[in-house]
């Protein structure tokens, strides 16, 4: 069975999707971040693709999708260093970039690769609904991709539904509307948001993101959704990490947990 | 007699321009907003609700009527249009032709982007916006935005690159004395690029209360389309004015600066479909085309998308966005309108680039000689009349964009 849906299928606590900027803080450090995520118990990687121009990102990730870029990550480099993880690593994997990316790497020839290298779906947030569905859903069928589209509190109950539609494995649901790794208390407004879409019985399942960055908002947002999903704040622990990038990287999902949290 | 005809003649300019709004666009351009294969709109689903918005009112605000009448009121009797098309006597001596200017560096702020800001605050106004926020290279559309603002009693914020802003001080002051607060951007080449990301950042972040001026032929369709048919005034004008004086509404050249492209968008507008009318789009090449210090977007460029349109853009083959470079601010900029790049790559428009040193000298060249000095992305289209062939009896306009009080600063320290 697809990675994700088995995911979301068997889940047995809040489930945990983090977030990190691939080359970021060291280029050869993506193998190690995966497989300590995995081994921590977090349940979906979402790996950033750095990129120039990250329009729908905050300061943190740009900084560090900057530093990437500097130290030497590229589309083919990030392939090359994903070749071996499905030897270790079962917990799945979203890559996350900008449409231009998968462009210049010729659309078909992404796709057949994250499917060579096992990557389970694609977070593309310039990727419109209207031209995925008009030209490549097919594609992404062909190589079992799953697309991740975003919904936020503007987003038409319409457009939701053509959303859950569309999209496989989840939906990303924004959790305000403001880029990422702005960290505020989830607010009344967005509880009522929440719920609205909790109440709207969507055919897949949904993790909150944006603003999620400790124990308190991930446990919060968990109330309303599959899961959350950790960004900006897992950027942050890695930049001040002193130690080990498994310990801390071990310590930072404990600290999120806090305890293991039963449904 | 002269004078009554000239009054007929301004009223009708106005009238046309209602006209020309009305019909069908002068270009092809898609249900989706594509000319050719370049435009789209590559946006985050954030933003879809905004864009979506103005894309469904658009059309129909343009054409309504009452729009119409407070645009004509204010681009008369605020801006100061229509702006004049003057023959340059010695200008047309030294090329051995005619050359008229179309004096956009007459309107109000001194530089032809406020059209478009005059048409997109109303816009605002419409949607119910209350807060206005836009990018800025030289300065020119920051304060022709922080203009329209002051006029209409809104708040706003004008990103900036943090290098554009040393070195167009005079219109950071401008804009600061009109009451807009300036950020400066500071990521990547903090310029024109980097600020219109962090505008998009705002946007995303205020997507209820918040108005976006994109001040190009740039961006989500439907801003490149509707920034042009602000801007489109200009080459009606240039029409009415041109048969006046010569008895043909048409010229054989029109030459205009192109970064994002909006005065050539304007410029050339209502001469999209006269195929005896060479369109000359030129290009900033910095200190030149393969120094790698270059914004030649139309042949360093490849196909991608920035800010929201498939167009071309200056990139590394792994689809990372080049910074590019050129001494004036409003042109080094690493993408070109999908408008142009429509053009250009169809043969319709010609692209000709000028160094920062050409454009420099055209500077010069055409403040002796005209008494005019010009803003220096202007200045780049004044350069391209020593790269361009034409016979004596051609009638060529060249679209004088802005004016150059602005770069005072980069001229003295150039000129030793």
């Amino acid at each position: 069975m697809f990675r994700l849906e088995k995911t979301f299928k068997n889940k047995n606590q809040q489930l945990l999707n983090v977030y990190f900027t691939a080359g970021f803080p060291a280029l050869k450090d993506t193998e190690t971040i995966i497989r300590s995520l995995s081994k921590s118990g977090v349940d979906v990687i979402e790996v950033g693709m750095p990129y120039s121009d990250p329009m729908a990102d905050g300061p943190t990730i740009q900084k560090s999708g900057m530093q990437a870029l500097e130290n030497g990550m590229s589309v083919s480099v990030l392939f090359a260093q994903l070749e071996k993880i499905r030897e270790e690593v079962e917990t799945p994997l979203v890559l996350m970039g900008y449409f231009n990316q998968v462009m210049q790497f010729g659309e078909e020839a992404f796709l057949k690769r994250c499917q060579a290298v096992g990557v389970d779906g694609l977070i593309l947030p310039d990727l419109p609904l209207s031209v995925y569905e008009n030209e490549y859903q097919d594609l992404f069928k062909k190589y079992d991709l799953a697309p991740i589209f975003l919904i936020t509190p503007q987003t038409s109950e319409e457009r939701i539904r053509k959303i859950d539609q569309l999209s496989r494995g989840f939906i990303y649901v924004v959790s305000s509307a403001a880029i990422t790794g702005n960290s505020k208390e989830i607010s009344p407004e967005q509880v009522a948001y929440f719920e609205r879409i909790e109440n709207m019985n969507l055919r897949l399942p949904r993790m909150i993101g944006f603003g999620i960055s400790d124990h308190q908002s991930f446990t919060t947002a968990c109330q309303y959704a599959d899961g959350a999903i950790i960004g900006s704040a897992f950027i942050r622990a890695l930049e001040n990490g002193e130690g080990e990038l498994e310990k801390t990287i071990e310590e930072f999902v404990k600290g999120i947990r806090n305890k293991p949290i039963t449904i | 007699m002269v004078s009554k005809r000239k009054h007929v003649k301004e009223n009708s300019t106005i009238q046309r321009f209602n006209d020309s709004t009305n019909e069908q666009l002068m270009i092809n351009i898609s249900k989706e907003g594509y000319y050719g294969r370049f435009g789209g709109a590559f946006i985050p689903e954030m933003l879809h609700p905004n864009v979506e918005e103005i894309r469904q009112t658009y059309v129909e605000m343009i054409k309504d009527e009452s729009f119409q009448k407070e645009f004509r009121h204010l681009l008369r009797d605020y801006v100061g249009r229509p702006t004049p098309l003057f023959l340059a006597q010695r200008l047309s001596e030294k090329y051995q032709t005619n050359i008229y200017l179309k004096r956009e560096d007459l309107c109000h702020t001194g530089a032809h982007k406020v059209n478009n800001t005059i048409g997109q605050i109303l816009l605002a106004k419409r949607l119910g916006k209350k807060r206005i926020i836009a990018e800025t290279g030289a300065g020119q559309h920051g304060v022709a935005t922080a203009t329209v603002c002051a006029l209409m009693g809104l708040p706003c914020v004008v990103y900036m690159g943090a290098v554009d802003i040393e070195r167009q001080q005079p219109n950071v002051s401008r804009m600061k004395m009109l009451g807009a607060e300036v950020r400066p951007a500071t990521s990547g080449s903090q310029t024109l690029k980097d600020a219109t990301n962090e505008a998009i950042r705002d946007w995303i972040n205020n997507p209820e209360d918040t108005h976006y001026i994109i001040g190009s032929v740039v961006g989500p369709h439907p801003y490149p389309d509707m920034v042009a048919r602000f801007q489109s005034v200009i080459s009606e004008e240039i029409k009415w004015q041109l048969e006046a004086a010569t008895g043909k509404p048409n010229p054989d050249l029109i030459i205009a600066c192109v970064g994002g492209g909006s005065n050539a968008a304007g410029a050339f507008y209502h001469y999209l479909n006269e195929e005896e009318v060479r369109l000359i789009a030129v290009e900033a090449s910095g200190l030149g085309v393969d120094s790698g210090e270059s914004a030649a977007t139309s042949v360093l460029g490849t196909e991608g998308i920035i800010h929201g349109s498939r167009t071309l853009l200056m990139q590394t083959p792994d689809g990372q966005i080049i910074e590019p470079y050129s001494i004036s601010a409003g042109l080094d900029y690493p993408g070109i309108g999908p408008m142009h790049a429509h053009l250009i790559q169809s043969g319709r428009a010609e692209a000709v680039h000028i160094t920062d040193q050409e454009a420099l000298n055209a500077a010069y060249d055409l403040s002796k000689r005209e008494g005019i000095i010009p803003a220096l992305e202007t200045a780049h289209a004044f350069a391209a009349l020593d790269k361009i062939e034409f016979k004596k009896s051609d009638v060529i306009v060249v679209n004088l964009s802005g004016r150059g009080d602005k770069d005072l600063n980069t001229y003295i320290k150039h000129l030793g």
